[in-house]
């Protein structure tokens, strides 16, 4: 005993720090979070699945499927630019029939009918046949076609200029064309599946432990007495929570970081430059868990009981999870849904981390995302002092 | 004996909740080095009291000082002195004893040993075991154990033994006064009336939010005996307690 006391007081002399305290629950709690399987699995588990779908599924160029009628010429020019388009498949190998129950059900996306050149001009007629039910490939399908005929028709012109030029003198002066396409190709950025899937689901992945963890968390060790315990020693209830919010935060980045890495080296996700980008992408990461987290503290003061936690975190969860631009493009839905969309905080998380990683932008160019973020994190902390229960 | 040096008092104490009176003016004061029992049913007052003296709630009004500081102004410098052990209260999950020990420590700011902590509540073997496998006297013994970390001048117990068999109550006991020979102070509440009057130097009854008697229990017993008190029924010179220990061996075992 006589030991202990000399410990006591070589221990009470130096100052009380709340840091190491704090810091103490930090680590507790990290390793706590490592040993709970649920948090794995929101944080790791859940987007990576969803990644691998998406990443093998989701392709990242249109590709086409037209069908050529069985009586089609396919000696001539229009048969032969058209497989030489990158990106069209051409079937030859299926019935008239097939192919048009094909492209009713969308399978198929145009259908071409070159007649052959039979009038005595040589001329080919193409007819294309496309369906609503893949409207949006009928219509390149059309355009691909256009293109075709029309850059024909000129070469045909202009031939005609050349080797008759007194013909065409009263219409064109030597050498000229009405129009002219001039197609210059800009070295630029593939746009990859991957590089819309991957921040998406980091972004749902950051709500999802925001908003779950810090609810059930909160509620459990409130309900079990922990919390009681802990403000019976001499760390203040703030750095509690920042303890807590701290793990929280090394957790999510550690879990964020593998799904970059992963996304880089096996999907190629695009980090315009590099480790800068990749911090940047941290960076937006921790500060949404923070704003999320608030979520997670008003819910867990809300809920009676724990059964009540999970429908109360879903319904700040689910709407941003559909409507956010996690899965598809905000863009895709009607105006009036658009609307709800640009309210949401994740929408601004999603776009904030797609272009950091696909545009480089700094932090000055997501000014307008940080902003709302900013703003929601204010709205939603408000709530968390008025609802939290620490008892 | 000499004149006992009062290390908690407590005057006029009184707690409001909405409309229940907890508390009703209660005084009293505790010794250093003594091991103080508050005495009383469910519901009269005992943890309300616990819990203001240990700095967890505020009082509606009156005094507390430990060691003299006042609970209203100096919490922070009351909780560097005491250990608390709450009734039913659980500890982190997913950790190791041995992890939620330096757990603690990290929150009180000191160095602990660990495996020594642990010996010294008979759990050495258990280090690498979670809380919630452990059996119900392991838990008690461990959550005494987490109110010794920071070498405490006084530990407060809040009904410890409390759904234990007979044989880890008697270990609890010894364990109390072990700590006690240690120089710490202790306070415990306690539904057990055997159990206060084998461990605690001096006990206050609590009813309905007021202190009805408060001395040693061989005066109380002696003041009721002098009142004409008679047991209705001659009592044998062993309990049924008694047999039950003879039988089953008074050694506590692990569940």
């Amino acid at each position: 005993m006589n030991k202990q006391d000399k410990n006591y007081s070589d221990n009470s002399t130096p100052k009380y720090s709340q840091w190491k305290a704090m810091l103490a629950i930090s680590r507790a709690s990290l390793r706590s979070i490592t040993r709970s399987p649920s948090a794995v699995i929101f944080i790791l588990v859940f987007p990576l699945v969803f990644i691998v779908v998406f990443g093998f599924v989701g392709s990242n160029t249109i590709k086409l499927d037209v069908g050529i009628n069985s009586k089609s010429d396919t000696s001539g020019f229009v048969f032969k630019s058209f497989s030489e388009v990158q990106n069209i498949h051409l079937v030859v190998d299926k019935t008239d029939r097939e192919m048009m129950d094909l492209l009713k059900k969308g399978r198929m996306d145009a259908i071409l009918f070159i007649h052959e050149g039979k009038s005595e001009s040589g001329k080919e007629t193409v007819e294309i046949i496309t369906s609503k039910a893949s409207r949006e490939k009928g219509a390149f399908a059309i355009s691909v076609l256009s293109n075709i005929i029309d850059k024909k028709n000129l070469d045909y012109y202009s031939h005609l200029q050349k080797r008759y030029p007194e013909s065409f003198k009263d219409v064109l002066s030597d050498g000229e064309i009405p129009a002219e396409l001039k197609d210059t190709k800009v070295e630029g950025r593939e746009y990859k599946m991957i590089d819309f899937i991957l921040p998406g689901q980091l972004g749902f992945s950051i709500l999802s432990a925001g908003v779950f963890g810090t609810a059930f968390v909160f509620f459990s060790l409130r309900q079990t007495l922990v919390l009681k315990r802990f403000f019976a020693t001499p760390i203040k209830r703030t750095y509690i929570v920042l303890g807590e919010a701290l793990s929280r935060v090394v957790f999510q980045l550690a879990g964020a970081l593998v799904i970059i890495v992963l996304g880089k080296y096996v999907f190629g996700f695009t980090l315009i430059n590099g480790f800068v980008t990749v911090i940047n992408l941290l960076l937006l990461s921790a500060l949404g868990l923070i704003v999320f987290m608030g979520f997670g503290f008003v819910v867990s003061g809300l809920a009676p009981n724990e059964s009540v936690i999970p429908p109360i975190a879903n319904i700040v969860t689910l709407p941003q999870f559909l409507l956010s631009g996690t899965f598809f493009p905000v863009d895709a839905f009607p105006d009036w849904l658009q609307v709800v969309s640009k309210v949401l905080p994740l929408t601004y998380l999603n776009d904030a981390l797609r272009k950091v990683a696909f545009e480089g932008a700094g932090m000055i160019d997501i000014s307008h995302e940080l902003s709302i973020i900013f703003i929601w994190g204010l709205i939603v902390y408000a709530a968390a002092v008025k609802f939290f229960r620490w008892e | 004996m000499q004149t006992p040096k009062a290390i908690i008092e407590v005057k006029n104490l009184v707690k409001v909740y909405n409309e229940l009176i907890a508390v009703q003016g209660i005084s009293f004061e505790v010794y250093e080095g003594e091991i103080f029992g508050l005495l009383g049913p469910n519901g009269a007052g005992k943890t309300t009291t616990l819990e203001i003296i240990e700095t967890l709630r505020t009082q509606t009004s009156g005094e507390v000082l430990v060691e003299g500081f006042s609970v209203r102004t100096h919490a922070g410098e009351i909780k560097k002195r005491i250990g608390v052990q709450l009734q039913a209260a659980g500890y982190y999950p997913n950790l190791t004893l041995a992890e939620l020990l330096k757990l603690f420590a990290g929150l009180y700011n000191v160095r602990i040993d660990v495996n020594h902590m642990l010996q010294r509540v008979g759990l050495a073997d258990r280090s690498k075991a979670k809380y919630k496998i452990l059996s119900g006297g392991q838990k008690q013994r461990f959550s005494i154990c987490t109110t010794l970390i920071n070498k405490p001048k006084i530990v407060f117990l809040d009904e410890p033994t409390t759904g234990l068999d007979p044989q880890a109550r008697r270990n609890l006991w010894e364990l109390i006064r072990e700590i006690r020979a240690q120089g710490t102070t202790v306070v415990i509440t306690t539904h057990y009336m055997d159990e206060a009057e084998y461990l605690c130097d001096r006990v206050a009854i609590v009813e309905k939010g007021k202190i009805i008697s408060l001395d040693t229990p061989e005066k109380l017993i002696d003041n009721l005996i002098e009142s004409g008190f008679n047991k209705p029924k001659e009592v044998k010179r062993a309990n049924l307690e008694d047999v039950f220990l003879s039988l089953t061996g008074k050694e506590w075992r692990d569940e």
